[in-house]
């Protein structure tokens, strides 16, 4: 390679680098992005003067029609529907490595002498690649609800995983020491099915988690590829990103309160990461909209509680609009967000910027849980788990541990609830039963429609 | 210094880079991090187009351009995604003044 070109590429490392430094501070975040893609885009310019491109056109077609699906695919998709589409976009990225590192090993199969190293990082790549795809296309499923959100398990289960595993790491070996074109393909098939085992018995909550694992995964997977073709640049890109990555999927763990090993293997240990999921017939006070609204509107101190059901509602413009309200009532409000609040930590903070909620208002979990005590009001809008006292006071409770929003401490509590379902950890809240606690039946979004005319009309 | 050596001290350098760089974010950004990396490792595009680039037989060729074009939805899809999910945070901000 010539000189300009690693230096180009070196370039363009540098901006990955910026780039993810840049994601981590809210004023630079655009900024980063924006640089990250230039630095895509140069690294693809070089490799097209540099390399010895054969079939041109055909690939410049392929870049034009892929980037036409991704370009509609991030424009169309909704607010709600960001962490699947992530999760499929991350998805075709291990897809694209393992065939990458599936031909590379064409030119190694002729070769008298391979490299052990590149061997290695070939079998790595085609394994790894191929349970990203699939891991992120059930992934994806479970977060479109085109299957069942809870943990998918079979008895034979543990078994099958097993057997998987050892099948997946005993080619790679195969690979390795015959690299055969046939064996890797071999290897792909066996970690796709692997992919696939190793999400079904994650449950809903928890999925997040595993986008952010394999995401982690699929940039592990690019430095090997990288590795073989001694392309610096695939290297560094793909090391940072499973580096960070895995970093990242450890903070997101840690604001569950849960190992990874648990969020993974809880439930092929038998030991269910989830409760019994029973719906108590033990009474609760339940009220109208209208004593809501008194409730609310008769408040000086209002703290909000959104999780996952507004989202899934889209309740998130209504709440904006009755907060304005209130607040035009001179009561202070504010939005409490828990660290994985929705579908994926920070998801919440997205879907309230969409509805256009002030900066200010969004309190993050340590800056606000002291505060819950000078409360009149908090108003818990279709979460459950992030609020669950039993994460505090029930050592055994599958939440037990993960740090929670101190909703226990307001005066009043205002459940907003579809039903008495539990939560997606399928325990129950002892909360609900609390005698200043009130709940509000009702999709968010219809509920919160009606508070809010009930709020203005007092 | 050997070829190998130094990819293998590029990738343990990028390890502690990786994570150094975002050890301080914070947890409203997560998700557009994740996001943000996920496009990241949309450049696996420059090894599918090297290998396409090279490819000999039929099924080389056609197996590459699939690897190209997803590769390319990865990347620029990501990148289109994350932006479009900065853009709110931007558009937030700049209410700040008038709340």
């Amino acid at each position: 390679m010539s000189t300009w070109a690693q230096l180009g590429y070196l370039a363009a490392a540098v901006c990955f680098i910026l780039s993810l430094k840049g994601l981590s501070s809210p004023r630079t975040a655009r900024v980063g992005n924006l640089l990250g893609a230039t630095g895509a885009v140069l690294a693809c310019v070089i490799t097209f003067y540099e390399y010895d491109v054969d079939n041109l056109n055909a690939i410049l077609i392929a870049v034009a029609v892929g980037t036409v699906a991704g370009v509609v695919g991030a424009r169309m998709v909704k607010m709600t529907q960001m962490p699947q589409l992530v999760a499929l976009f991350n998805g075709v990225g291990g897809g694209a490595a393992a065939l990458v590192a599936l031909l590379e090993l064409v030119p190694l199969e002729g070769d008298p002498d391979p490299k052990l190293a590149a061997l290695i990082a070939v079998g790595f790549t085609v394994f790894v690649g191929s349970v990203s795809f699939a891991g992120s296309m059930v992934t994806f499923a479970k977060l479109q609800e085109l299957m069942t959100t809870r943990p998918v398990l079979f008895p034979a289960l543990p078994v099958v995983f097993g057997v998987t595993l050892v099948a997946g790491v005993a080619l790679a070996v195969d690979v390795v020491v015959n690299p055969l074109i046939w064996v890797g393909a071999v290897l792909s098939v066996v970690g796709l099915l692997f992919g696939v085992l190793l999400v079904l018995p994650v449950g809903g909550a928890d999925v997040p988690i595993v986008i952010s694992l394999l995401n982690a995964l699929t940039g592990l997977a690019v430095a090997a590829s990288g590795y073989v073709l001694e392309n610096s640049l695939l290297l560094v890109g793909g090391t940072l990103v499973g580096a960070s990555g895995t970093f990242l999927t450890r903070l997101m763990a840690q604001a569950m309160g849960r190992s990874l090993a648990n969020i993974l293997f809880g439930a092929l240990r038998g030991g269910s990461t989830l409760g019994g999921g029973e719906v108590s017939d033990r009474p609760v006070k339940s009220a109208g909209p209208t004593d809501v609204a008194i409730l609310l509107g008769y408040a000086q101190r209002v703290i909000i509680v959104p999780g996952y059901g507004l989202a899934v509602a889209q309740a998130q413009h209504t709440l904006r609009d009755l907060v304005d309200v209130l607040g035009s009532r001179g009561i202070t409000v504010d939005y409490a967000i828990h660290p994985v609040a929705g579908r994926m930590p920070g998801h919440m903070n997205v879907l309230l910027a969409e509805a256009q909620v002030p900066y200010e208002q969004l309190k993050e979990m340590d800056s606000i849980n002291g505060e819950f005590k000078q409360a009149d009001v908090a108003l818990v809008v279709g979460a459950n788990d992030v609020v669950n006292p039993a994460a505090k006071s029930t050592p055994g409770a599958p939440i037990y541990g993960m740090p929670i929003l101190n909703v226990d401490e307001a005066h009043r509590i205002v459940f907003m609830k579809r039903s008495m379902r539990p939560g997606f950890a399928g325990i129950e809240n002892e909360l609900l039963f609390d005698p200043k606690t009130t709940l509000l039946f009702g999709d968010a979004r219809d509920s919160l429609s009606k508070l809010l005319s009930a709020v203005k009309s007092l | 210094m050997g070829s190998e050596i130094a990819l293998l001290t590029i990738f343990v350098l990028s390890v502690f880079t990786g994570v150094e760089v975002i050890s301080k974010v914070s947890s409203t950004l997560h998700t557009p991090l994740m996001s943000g990396a996920n496009a990241i490792h949309g450049v696996i595009l420059v090894g599918a187009i090297i290998v396409t680039g090279h490819a000999d037989t039929l099924g080389e060729l056609v197996f590459g351009l699939f690897a190209v074009l997803l590769a390319t939805v990865n990347m620029v899809g990501g990148f289109v995604v994350t932006d479009r999910m900065l853009e709110m945070f931007k558009g937030r901000k700049k209410q700040e003044p008038a709340s």
